[in-house]
């Protein structure tokens, strides 16, 4: 305790401590008067007076130096002392200092910003409360192929009863709704969702409330949550909002609560994050299918696990569970079909698809900040040379050698630190400008934010890596030899051969460094490049994509486009009137599943084939594009055997549908798919309109395409006529001469003088969309050339540094060779000869990283092997070229170096 | 330099003590003036001990210090003895006492006392 007291004393002294040490000077100079003055009274001469008064009173200076000792703390005491040193030493050499600064400024930022993306998305993917006990549940059918394909009202209500879970909820994966009755019909994403569904997550309304979980309404219980958005955008932020009626496709539905400002859906999709309804719904009753084990529904659950469960625990007991129920309903589940649900922690199904390419960047920015410190440890040591003297002249006066490393320690820390500081200050004024640079795509882009815990880790980091990249110069810095130093006179010290060699050693990590580097940006380059010249197998040339929306009530009696029939008169006249257009060559109708990579969320139907599969429940699932004729010619996918639709397919017609060869080739291989019958069951499009499936008959089959996604070829697809099915969610296809600023408000004229009520929505031409598809991989392809380029400039600046300095320590060396006669090209060779050495090392270790690295990189490439020669190669190269050429300058210098005056001064 | 003795070092705060008990207030060459005069040659050997125990006293309380005028109109500050102070040097008082009538007693005894 006592001595606890004393030192918080001594701190508060460290405050007060001048103020103390100046009072005594005081107060002893008051005292020296006061007996000068007796003295002289006493009758001495001043100066006598003086002296006597000095002896009386002892050494003042030792009794101010005991004082001050006997009240403060020697560590904080040196530690503001070396403080100041080391921003006098920052100070005398500005350029070296702003280099490392601005090196570590641009070390520490980069990495700093890549963290406050991995903060957001990463590291707290959920914000809600407990978020590890979220799990999303998936079930899928592996025997027959089939994911994800949804879930039954009655396998729902085992989970709930499982005695796993808290609670489970069961959503919609988000769809599109007119909101009608303002001012221009708006489209929104919403939701369908089990009552229970906020209590999940555990996230209350700011206003109102949300459903109440024990709401057992078999179908749509008419009450409607919206966003905050919503809320502000269309109702002006009303506070008396609840209870008002909200006309969603012609539904009459009450606001019961609105969720407050940060609250995003989850979600794989866009349309998921930005749902700004959420309608409760028992999924029991009209308009859902009967509740049967067998009627699925494409939905995405979501529990709470039990608190304290485990991941593994819980998947155990889950599969006890499914393994009883096959057993129960061995009609339900065939033995084939392999019917298995899965436990996945909700934090992967958000950032799953986008770890891989975070991580990436984190190793990439990685890898810069540790060549941004090799490189400023290199410059100390540059530097060491010149303080050389100065460092043993204080060590020859008695500086302990740790009192000299915590000196140089502080120095370099400090370093660090401003440079880190720096980095920060730059990313918090850039961040509107960087943030613009990340795609859109990345989940939780809205909550990636330059804040107090990136600023935390700024210089934790900065610290960090002063510690680590700061004592071995430290350390070598304080080794010098007192007497071969300060023997020679102010010339600066011939390097100890420690120093020399650790340069040398953080030269070549450096290049090693850069070149894995610059052989993942390579790579990335390559795959890049190899998926923007991938032949798409459609043609997006010229072509515009416009989006509308059929509203679909939940009574269909009230759906004046139920049939496809009625469908087909609207689409006909659309497809007309937008003929007429300026600017428009060809038109054409699909759903938003025939929409090429714009649809993250394809629907998938099970495909029964004939004589094959008899129930849903072993059907393998298949893509299913619905579009008007005119689509496969707008769009350039060649016919390759049978024919296309024909505007005399109807509803009244056989249904016939068109495959891609992918889908010939998986379902009916080594056969003619021509004239072979089949059906696809479970289309909720479809549900309430036919009394039963009917057979469809494939006519033709037509050339792959990826309009999944441009790094898979072809998946399955089979596409039927919008004339033979009903499709809600539509858009326009217009191949022309088109004016992307003007063509949407013309389309939007069209379709309106039509019937007013639909919205038409999101113009974007298929060049757009197919770039935005590589949105992700180019960002992450552009930060890690950006990196790659830093890192050889930097491996650059760090060779010449080197080759400077070796070249310096020689010049007495060469100095005499030349005077001996030596060739001048020969110094030249000699030094470029150094250069040379240590790009090869360099590149040798390089290579060999760069193998390792390019190997855990490899799911992220497409297309080129991560052995790629010419990228390994060329790399390698170009390395190697820099570093000869970062070398020509001293090695010049060298060259040209006059032997006589070289040897006269020194 | 020589360390004086701690023991010292506790008396010469007692007498600071003590002649500000006495004095009233005082300035910090009148202190040592006077505790010259009463302890002889004693504090004569290094007055310059006397200010930093002033500082270590007002530290913890035992006195306060403010601006004042000598009586040869001289800038100077002014310690006096605070309440905290009085009470210290009662107690020290005492234990000194103590102490002291204890030594006195130890340097009275004679061997035969003792058998």
């Amino acid at each position: 305790m006592k001595f606890l007291r004393r030192f918080f004393i001594r701190l508060s002294n460290l405050s007060t401590g001048r103020s103390a040490d100046q009072r005594l000077q005081e107060e002893i100079a008051e005292h020296l008067a006061f007996q000068t003055e007796e003295n002289i009274r006493a009758g001495m001469s001043l100066t006598e007076a003086r002296r006597q008064a000095a002896l009386k009173l002892g050494a003042a200076q030792a009794i101010r130096e005991h004082h001050h000792a006997e009240h403060s703390i020697p560590f904080i005491e040196n530690l503001l002392f070396d403080l100041q040193y080391a921003v006098r030493m920052l100070l005398r050499s500005p350029g070296f200092s702003f280099i490392a600064i601005a090196t570590m400024a641009l070390g520490i930022g980069a990495t700093t910003a890549i963290y406050s993306v991995i903060d957001a998305t990463l590291l707290h993917p959920l914000p809600y409360p407990n978020p590890s006990e979220l799990v999303r549940i998936e079930d899928g059918l592996p025997g027959v192929g089939a994911q994800d394909v949804g879930i039954s009202v009655p396998e729902w209500r085992d989970l709930e009863s499982s005695g796993i879970f808290q609670s489970v909820s069961v959503s919609g994966t988000g769809a599109d709704v007119n909101l009608t009755g303002s001012a221009q019909p708006e489209r929104l994403s919403y939701k369908h969702v089990t009552p229970n569904y906020f209590a999940v997550f555990r996230v209350d309304a700011q206003l109102g409330r949300t459903f109440d979980p024990h709401d057992a309404t078999p179908g749509f219980n008419l009450e409607a949550v919206i966003s905050d958005g919503l809320w502000k955008r269309e109702f002006g932020a009303n506070p008396h909002i609840i209870g008002k009626a909200l006309r969603l496709d012609n539904d009459v539905y009450h606001v019961v609560g609105v969720m407050p400002r940060g609250f995003r859906d989850l979600g794989s999709t866009s349309e998921e994050w930005n749902t700004e309804v959420w309608l409760g719904a028992g999924m029991a009753g009209l308009p859902f299918p009967p509740p049967l084990r067998s009627s699925r529904q494409s939905s995405r659950v979501v529990a709470r696990m039990k608190p304290g469960l485990s991941m593994a625990a819980a998947q155990e007991r889950l599969d006890a569970l499914v393994e009883s129920l096959k057993k129960q309903y061995p009609a339900e589940y065939p033995a084939q079909a392999a019917w298995a649900v899965r436990l996945i922690p909700l934090s992967e199904s958000v950032v799953g698809s986008v770890r891989r390419s975070l991580v990436l960047l984190f190793g990439a920015v990685g890898l810069v900040l540790l060549i941004s410190c090799v490189n400023v440890a290199n410059l100390l040591l540059a530097r060491a040379s010149g303080r050389g003297r100065e460092i043993a002249v204080r060590q020859a006066l008695g500086a302990q050698r740790t009192r000299l490393i915590r000196q140089l320690l502080t120095e370099i820390l400090l370093l660090f630190l401003l440079g880190g500081i720096a980095g920060f200050a730059i990313l918090f004024g850039a961040q509107h400008l960087l943030l613009r640079l990340v795609p859109e795509s990345l989940p939780h882009l809205n909550d990636i934010g330059v804040g107090w815990g990136v600023l935390v880790f700024a210089v934790v980091v900065s610290a960090a890596a002063g510690t680590i990249f700061g004592l071995a110069p430290a350390w070598l810095m304080s080794g010098v030899d007192l007497t071969s130093t300060l023997r020679q006179k102010g010339r600066g010290s011939v390097g100890s051969q420690g120093r020399s060699r650790a340069r040398q050693i953080l030269v070549v990590s450096e290049l090693a460094l850069s070149l894995m580097l610059m052989v993942a940006a390579g790579l990335l380059l390559r795959s890049f490049w190899d998926l923007f010249k991938v032949p798409p197998g459609f043609n997006p040339d010229r072509v515009m994509a416009i989006q509308t929306w059929l509203p679909g009530p939940n009574d269909p009696s009230q759906d004046t486009y139920r049939t496809a029939t009625q469908e087909a008169v609207l689409l006909r006249e659309v497809l007309r009137r937008s003929r007429t257009l300026p600017g428009v060559e060809e038109a054409a109708i699909g759903d938003v599943d025939a929409l090429p990579l714009g649809h993250s969320n394809p629907g998938t139907l099970p495909l029964m084939r004939e004589g094959i599969e008899t129930m849903d429940n072993q059907a393998p699932v298949i893509h299913s594009p619905i579009v008007s004729p005119e689509y496969f010619h707008l769009l350039g996918m060649p016919l390759l055997r049978g024919r296309l639709f024909s505007d005399q397919d109807l509803e009244s017609t056989p249904q016939v549908a068109v495959i891609n060869q992918a889908a010939a080739r998986t379902y009916w291989p080594s056969q003619n798919p021509l004239g072979k019958r089949v059906r696809l069951h479970l289309d909720s499009r479809e549900l309430l309109n036919s009394a039963g499936p009917v057979w469809t008959t494939i006519v033709g089959v037509i050339a792959d395409a990826r309009t999944e996604s441009l790094a898979d070829a072809a998946t399955p697809q089979i596409y039927r006529s919008v004339y033979q099915h009903p499709a809600k969610a539509l858009a326009i296809f217009l191949r022309g001469q088109l004016d992307p600023g003007t063509i949407l408000g013309q389309e939007r004229s069209q379709v309106q003088a039509i019937d007013a009520g639909l919205p038409v929505f999101h113009a974007e031409t298929l060049e757009d969309v197919l770039s935005t598809s590589l949105s992700v991989r180019r960002f992450s392809m552009e930060i890690v050339a950006f990196f790659a380029a830093t890192a050889l400039l930097l491996a650059g600046l760090g060779i010449y540094g080197t080759i400077s300095y070796l070249v310096n320590e020689q010049r007495r060396e060469i100095a005499i060779r030349l005077a001996l006669g030596a060739q001048r090209s020969r110094i030249l060779k000699m030094v470029l000869r150094r250069g040379f050495g240590l790009a090869a090392a360099g590149a040798g270790l390089g290579v060999a990283g760069a193998f390792i690295v390019s190997h855990f990189m490899a799911g992220l490439l497409y297309g080129v092997s991560p052995n790629d020669l010419p990228t390994f190669a060329g790399v390698t190269l170009l390395l190697t070229m820099v570093a000869l050429a970062a070398s020509y300058i001293p090695a010049l210098r060298a060259m040209r170096l006059d032997p006589i005056t070289t040897l006269h001064s020194e | 330099m020589k360390e004086k003795p701690d023991v010292l070092q506790g008396t010469l705060a007692l007498m600071v003590l003590k002649t500000l008990d006495v004095l009233g207030s005082q300035h910090g060459w009148g202190i040592a003036r006077r505790i010259e005069q009463i302890s002889g040659d004693l504090l004569a050997v290094n007055q310059g001990t006397l200010y930093p125990l002033l500082l270590k006293l007002e530290h913890e309380g035992s006195i306060a210090s403010e601006w004042g005028v000598s009586e040869n109109n001289r800038r100077a500050r002014f310690y006096r003895l605070t309440a905290a102070g009085r009470r210290q040097l009662q107690a020290e008082a005492r234990d000194w006492e103590q102490t002291a009538a204890i030594i006195a007693r130890f340097f009275n005894v004679k061997a035969e006392d003792l058998t």
